[in-house]
């Protein structure tokens, strides 16, 4: 069984894109994306150590992370789609209704 | 006395039950037949509940209605069943051995809590004898010369509504068994003061005066109370027995001390002023003359004002160990008695002539009581009820033969027209100027010779007294000359419908007249060669106060007693020649009243045109009112103002309302974080959670 | 009575729970139909007031025990239970609270036509916070009675009230809640510290009674507890947003605030207050007494130049708190039993006032003095209930006012001279707002008479004020039967808060200051 590390590093990595991609980008449908690979991050840290401590939660906790992003995900471009019918754009900075 | 009357003690409760079931009948009378005639004639058609007063209300104005009839019955009949109650009580207690003259008769307890029990007792003994004769006999006349007097009156069963519970607070007062009932009793009569001073409500003059009385006797009240709490704490109750038996035990412990006792009366003398009208709060009295005239002549002349002397008397033994308040007691009254009268001089409304009369005369009772003279200053509260009820109501008679006037200058000759009024006013007013063999004289004279005599008078005090009986026999008969003699200087119109009063007021007139010659004789000093029943009859309750007095001054306590004694033994020659002098000045005013309101009338307008400031002065009171609204009235409303406008509003609401604008200028601030672009939240939430997984790394 | 001793254990549960059932009810009830709803409010009260009869006549005033307790563990993980009771200081106060819900209601008869179901249904929660504020004997049931409370009152004042009721609402909700937030905090020290001592987790009062908690504690909780409740009095100078939450209020939520809420302050400091913080009580009564007294001649001051009515008898009510505030820190029987009668004859007179502003507010649509004047003339009736309520409020004696007042006086002259004789001069003023009031609206020449479409009292405005009339009138002749009921409940306290004193006096080393006792200052 090897060390972890490589797969945490890898992880690691994949959410720090993902995180900077939320941030960073305009478009919600990339953010969307980059939430993905927020969540895929997580997956393989879950399963990495799940399978170094012989423990089946991890990997069952990537399954449900995935349903949950599937579910997510549906939800999220539903939304994005009413969104750009009604706004024609999708570009964050121009939605924001929210505004004080 | 037979059956069930053989102890007429047991019923002393009539005394105040006959006048409380006036209270309820004319008070039932006037809300269910009366009030709905007294609304105005457009509003009958909302008054959806009218008791059944609607159906003789057509007749009101035509002849008496049966309501009426019965309110004129009901009101005098249950006062006089009171006196005739009292009378028989007084009678049995005069039967009972002198010393032993004292009943109480506890009816149920009242306010218990704590150390205080205070039950609701009355308390006949020779003192409030006197007192409920005085009231319930002089209150009787009263009520049924009112008969007459308010005949016209729409609100006639209020009025009488009024002045039967005046009746019952009156006699709480005198009759109750301990300091709180005769506080009960202060209210009571200040509460009907307030409403029939202002029972014309719809005359603001007389609804402002009614307040004035009110608030100005409050503020004696708050000495009152203050009185009354140093007595409890101290004495360990309220009731007059007990006080008085347990001053002995606390002189001695060291409790009872004169600075206790100057605290006590001092503050009990600032309730008196105020129900006894003296100086400073002697206001109330002249601007109550507002009210009707047998009001005036009843609550503001015969009893109610006297209740101050009342309540000093019934203290006497607290008031003889403090010498400094019996000294300013003797001073403020000397000094009211004065300075009343001189406002007197020019006045041209006859009942206020009659008001500061009043002050005036009050002041010689606190006079006599401050120079120990109690005895003399109940008989003189005896005599004034008599004859200054009878001047009263014969200004009443007056103005009601005048349509309303009541100014003087528009009177005169009057003597012609109401012969029955004049010789009983002027029968009254030989007795206030003192003139020998009437009731005023016998009273006026003892008071001057007792400020004179007594261990605490001194001949300034006499000297003051006597130019203030000057004044008071040069103004009233200034009063007799300007309305009875004289040239006719009344209204043309009006003196068509000059007449004399009815019956129902004349008869009042002649009783009161003939009690103003005869009352006296009971207090015939020894010195006259009189018996003197009156001073023997109230000695109980006042040696006492002796007593105690010699007690603090245990040196001089043989002397002292022997003075009390010695001053009924023997008689000094010059109580013949203060006497003779005090007469001599009372000749003077008149003479002086004759010469320049009979002889030389155009004189006294002369006078006061040489002096213009001085009779300003004097017409305006002195301006006192003037004074007591620029320098406390108005300090206290504008001071209000303030507080409530910049103290309530500008700070206390201002910081509240400032708390709340800060939070929400915070809040004004704050809100600019939330930008709506979802990334800056996603940063801030990615932010959070570094710094978050940091903390838990590194901590 | 026949009721089984069954009803009886039940009896205070069943008080505090059927305006709730009521309130329920009102919810299945068709909104259109207003009258009905009114009818059934007012039945539900009057049943309530009917059943808390029989907690009146079975009261034993011998014993200082609570009575008719009833006791269900509720949250024991927390040791917090359900627990009610009632003794010689609740009774009355609960009497009060059920003896002026009809008459409220009654009120409102005519006063209310917009969304009256839902003007009824908060009435009758109104009530079941405040009867459950008087029984609850367990502090966190308390709390959430007292919270409880505030939630309805916050709707009377903001929906049916006046032009600016939504400050005035806001205002009240804040204030009071400011308050809440403190007992909050001192409510959970006190438990958290009830635990290290015993090692027990309870909110039961009676245990907490027991506390020997250090006099520094006992300083800043009772100031939580007393800022909590001084603002509820309101006591001098938390009292301002009293007349502004009068004169929005619709009557009956004037004659519920004033009758019974600010009762609820007076109410904390004899029950919380007071016993669980002796020391510090006895150590802030120089200072609660001041306040008391500024209190009393702050608010006629004020009161005396006011223009609207309902404003003028606002700050009059400052005023008369003051005075049962200076009665309960007089903390000798005389004053604590005049200060609890005079929270009822407050509630009954102050009540009437309102009742009597309403009634003509309802005719004329104003409230400014100026307005009136000669009124006498056209309402006698009114004009004479409203000068009997007028003069008991000045404390005329024969009258209610007095026999609380003269009491408060007495007891107070006892601790503290000075303060008396100040507070004595707020009878003076009394009198003089009160009746200048009176003088301006009743006498004088009418003058405005057709723009006030004034009429007399009616039947049903008849009905609610003679119950008040009367009891203004018993109280003041023969107040023993009130009296007497707290006897025994009031000595006890007395005796007690003493004897802890005279304990802490004893454990304090000789010459400590007030500063060097809770500030640590040392000379």
């Amino acid at each position: 069984m090897m060390e972890p590390s490589a797969y945490l590093i890898l992880s690691g990595i994949l959410f720090a894109i993902g995180a900077v991609g939320v941030v960073a980008r305009k478009n919600a449908l990339i953010i969307l994306m980059s939430v993905e690979l927020m969540l895929n991050g997580v997956n393989v840290a879950f399963v990495a150590v799940g399978s170094y401590l012989g423990d089946p939660t991890g990997g069952i906790f990537a399954f449900m992370v995935m349903t949950v992003a599937a579910a997510e995900a549906a939800v999220g471009l539903s939304i994005l789609i009413a969104i750009y019918r009604l706004k024609e754009t999708i570009d964050i900075t121009e939605l924001s209704v929210l505004k004080w | 006395m037979v059956g069930p009357l053989s102890n007429i003690h047991e019923y002393l409760w009539l005394i105040l039950a006959f006048p409380l079931a006036g209270v309820v009948l004319n008070g039932i009378i006037a809300l269910v037949a009366e009030r709905p005639l007294l609304l105005p004639a457009d509003d009958h058609g909302h008054d959806d509940h009218g008791h059944g007063g609607h159906g003789d209300e057509h007749g009101a104005h035509h002849e008496t209605p049966g309501y009426r009839k019965l309110v004129a019955f009901i009101a005098p009949a249950m006062i006089f069943a009171a006196f005739v109650v009292a009378l028989l009580s007084v009678i049995q207690l005069a039967q009972m051995p002198a010393e032993s003259r004292t009943v109480v008769q506890t009816l149920f307890t009242w306010i218990q809590s704590g150390g205080l029990s205070v039950s609701v007792a009355l308390q006949l003994d020779p003192l409030s004898s006197v007192m409920i004769l005085v009231v319930t006999g002089v209150g009787f006349l009263i009520h049924v010369y009112s008969v007459g007097y308010m005949s016209h009156e729409p609100a006639f069963a209020r009025f009488f509504f009024y002045l039967n519970l005046f009746m019952f607070s009156m006699l709480t007062l005198v009759l109750g068994s301990s300091y709180l009932l005769m506080f009960v009793g202060w209210e009571g009569v200040g509460l009907c003061s307030y409403l029939l001073i202002g029972f014309w409500y719809e005359k603001d003059s007389a609804s402002t005066a009614g307040k004035k009385a009110f608030v100005v006797n409050r503020v004696g009240d708050f000495g009152f109370l203050l009185a009354m709490f140093l007595v409890f704490w101290n004495f360990g109750t309220l009731n007059y027995t007990d006080v008085m038996a347990r001053i002995p035990a606390l002189q001695h412990s060291g409790i009872l001390t004169a600075g206790l006792a100057t605290a006590i009366t001092l503050l009990m003398f600032v309730g008196a002023t105020g129900k006894s009208a003296q100086i400073p709060l002697y206001i109330w009295l002249p601007d109550a003359m507002e009210g009707p005239t047998p009001v005036s002549a009843l609550i503001h002349a015969a009893t109610m004002v006297t209740a101050g002397v009342y309540m000093v008397a019934r203290s006497n033994a607290l008031f003889m160990l403090a010498p400094f308040t019996m000294g300013t007691v003797a001073v403020i009254g000397a000094a009211t008695a004065i300075f009343a009268a001189s406002m007197g001089i020019c006045q041209k409304d006859i009942k206020r002539v009659l008001a500061y009369s009043t002050v005036s005369q009050l002041g010689y009772m606190f006079l006599a009581c401050g120079v120990g003279a109690f005895t003399a200053g109940v008989f003189h509260l005896m005599t004034h009820a008599f004859f200054k009820a009878l001047l009263f109501l014969g200004s009443g008679s007056v103005i009601h033969a005048m349509s309303g006037e009541q100014d003087m200058m528009k009177m005169g000759s009057l003597r012609k027209h109401t012969p029955i009024t004049f010789y009983t006013m002027f029968i009254g007013t030989l007795a206030i100027a003192g003139i020998p063999g009437l009731a005023g004289f016998f009273s006026k004279d003892e008071i001057l010779w007792k400020a004179y005599s007594s261990s605490h008078g001194s001949p300034v005090l006499w000297a003051v007294a006597a130019v203030a009986a000057g004044t008071t026999a040069f103004y009233m008969f200034r009063l007799i000359f300007l309305t009875f003699f004289g040239a006719s200087r009344i209204d043309k119109e009006v003196e068509k419908h000059v007449h004399e009063s009815p019956f129902s007021m004349t008869i009042p007139l002649m009783v009161l007249a003939v009690l103003s010659i005869c009352g006296g004789w009971i207090g015939v000093p020894a010195a006259l060669g009189g018996l003197n029943h009156f001073e023997k009859w109230l000695e109980p309750i006042f040696e006492g106060g002796h007593k105690a007095a010699a007690v603090a001054t245990e040196a001089l306590s043989h002397g002292a007693t022997a003075a009390v004694h010695g001053a009924a033994a023997h008689h000094d020659p010059m109580e013949f020649i203060l006497m003779g002098a005090s007469v001599a000045v009372a000749l003077f005013g008149i003479a002086i009243a004759y010469y320049l309101y009979m002889v030389r009338p155009e004189k006294p307008a002369k006078i006061a045109e040489a002096n213009p400031n001085l009779y300003r002065l004097v017409y305006n009171k002195y301006f006192v009112d003037e004074l007591y609204e620029w320098l406390i009235i108005r300090r206290i409303v504008n001071g209000s103002v303030w507080l409530w406008q910049m103290f309530d509003v500008q700070f206390i609401d201002a910081m509240v309302n400032g708390v709340a604008k800060t939070v929400r200028s915070a809040g004004d601030e704050t809100r600019k974080i939330q930008t709506g672009v979802v990334g800056n939240y996603a940063f801030s939430i990615l932010l959070g959670a570094v710094f978050i997984v940091g903390y838990l790394i590194w901590r | 009575m026949t009721a089984s001793p069954n009803l009886m254990s039940n009896l205070l549960t069943i008080l505090i729970f059927l305006p709730l059932a009521g309130a329920f009810a009102l919810f299945f009830l068709p909104k259109e139909n207003g009258r009905a709803i009114k009818h059934f409010t007012l039945l539900v009260t009057l049943v309530e007031f009917l059943l808390s009869i029989p907690v009146l006549t079975n009261f034993d005033g011998a014993t200082a025990a609570m009575q008719f307790t009833q006791k269900f563990a509720w949250i024991p993980q927390f040791g917090i239970s359900y627990n009610v009771g009632v003794d010689g200081i609740s009774l009355w106060l609960l009497m009060l609270t059920t003896f002026i819900m009809p008459i409220a209601v009654l009120s409102t008869y005519a006063a209310i036509e917009k969304h009256v179901k839902e003007f009824m249904i908060f009435m009758l929660l109104l009530e079941v916070g405040m009867v459950g504020v008087f029984l609850a004997i367990d502090l966190f049931l308390f709390y959430i009675f007292w919270e409880l409370v505030l939630i309805p009152m916050y709707f009377l004042i903001g929906v049916w009230g006046g032009e600016r009721r939504i400050y005035a609402a806001v205002k009240f909700f804040i204030y009071t809640f400011l308050g809440s937030v403190l007992m909050l905090v001192a409510i959970l020290a006190l438990y958290f510290y009830n635990y290290k001592v015993t090692g027990v987790y309870t909110t039961e009062l009676s245990a907490l009674y027991n506390l020997n908690i250090p006099v520094k504690m006992q300083f800043w909780m009772f100031l939580a507890f007393g800022l909590a409740f001084a603002f509820k009095v309101p006591m001098f100078p938390f009292h301002t947003w009293l007349p502004d939450a009068h004169v929005e209020a619709p009557t009956a939520g004037s004659v519920i605030l004033a009758a019974v809420l600010l009762k609820m302050g007076t109410y904390g400091f004899l029950r919380l207050a007071m016993p669980l913080f002796p020391v510090a009580t006895f150590d802030l009564m120089p200072f609660v007494t001041a306040l008391a007294v500024i209190g009393i001649i702050y608010g006629a001051l004020v009161a005396m130049v006011q223009k609207d009515i309902k404003k003028l008898v606002a700050y009059s009510s400052v005023s008369h708190l003051g005075f049962v505030m200076l009665g309960l820190f007089a903390l000798n029987i005389e004053g604590i039993e005049g200060g609890i009668l005079q929270m009822i004859n407050h509630g009954i007179s102050t009540g009437a006032l309102f009742l009597g502003v309403g009634i003509i507010y309802e005719r004329s649509h104003t409230r400014q003095i100026a307005d009136f004047g000669g009124i006498a003339k056209i309402v006698p009736l009114f004009t004479l209930i409203f000068m009997i309520v007028t003069f008991s409020s000045i404390g005329l004696p024969g009258m209610n006012g007095f026999v609380g007042e003269f009491l408060i006086m007495l007891g107070a002259f006892k601790t503290s001279q000075t303060a008396t004789v100040f507070a004595a001069s707020g009878v003076i003023l009394a009198a003089v707002y009160m009746l200048w009031m009176a003088q301006r609206v009743l006498f004088g020449k009418l003058t405005n008479a057709h723009k006030l479409h004034l009429t007399d009292m009616n039947l049903r405005e008849i009905a609610y004020m003679a119950p008040l009339v009367l009891f203004i009138f018993w109280i003041g002749i023969y107040p023993q039967p009130f009296l007497r009921k707290m006897d025994a409940s009031v000595n006890a306290f007395v005796v007690q808060i003493h004897a802890k004193r005279q304990a802490a006096i004893a454990a304090t080393p000789a010459g400590e200051t007030l500063l060097a006792r809770y500030f640590d200052v040392r000379k």
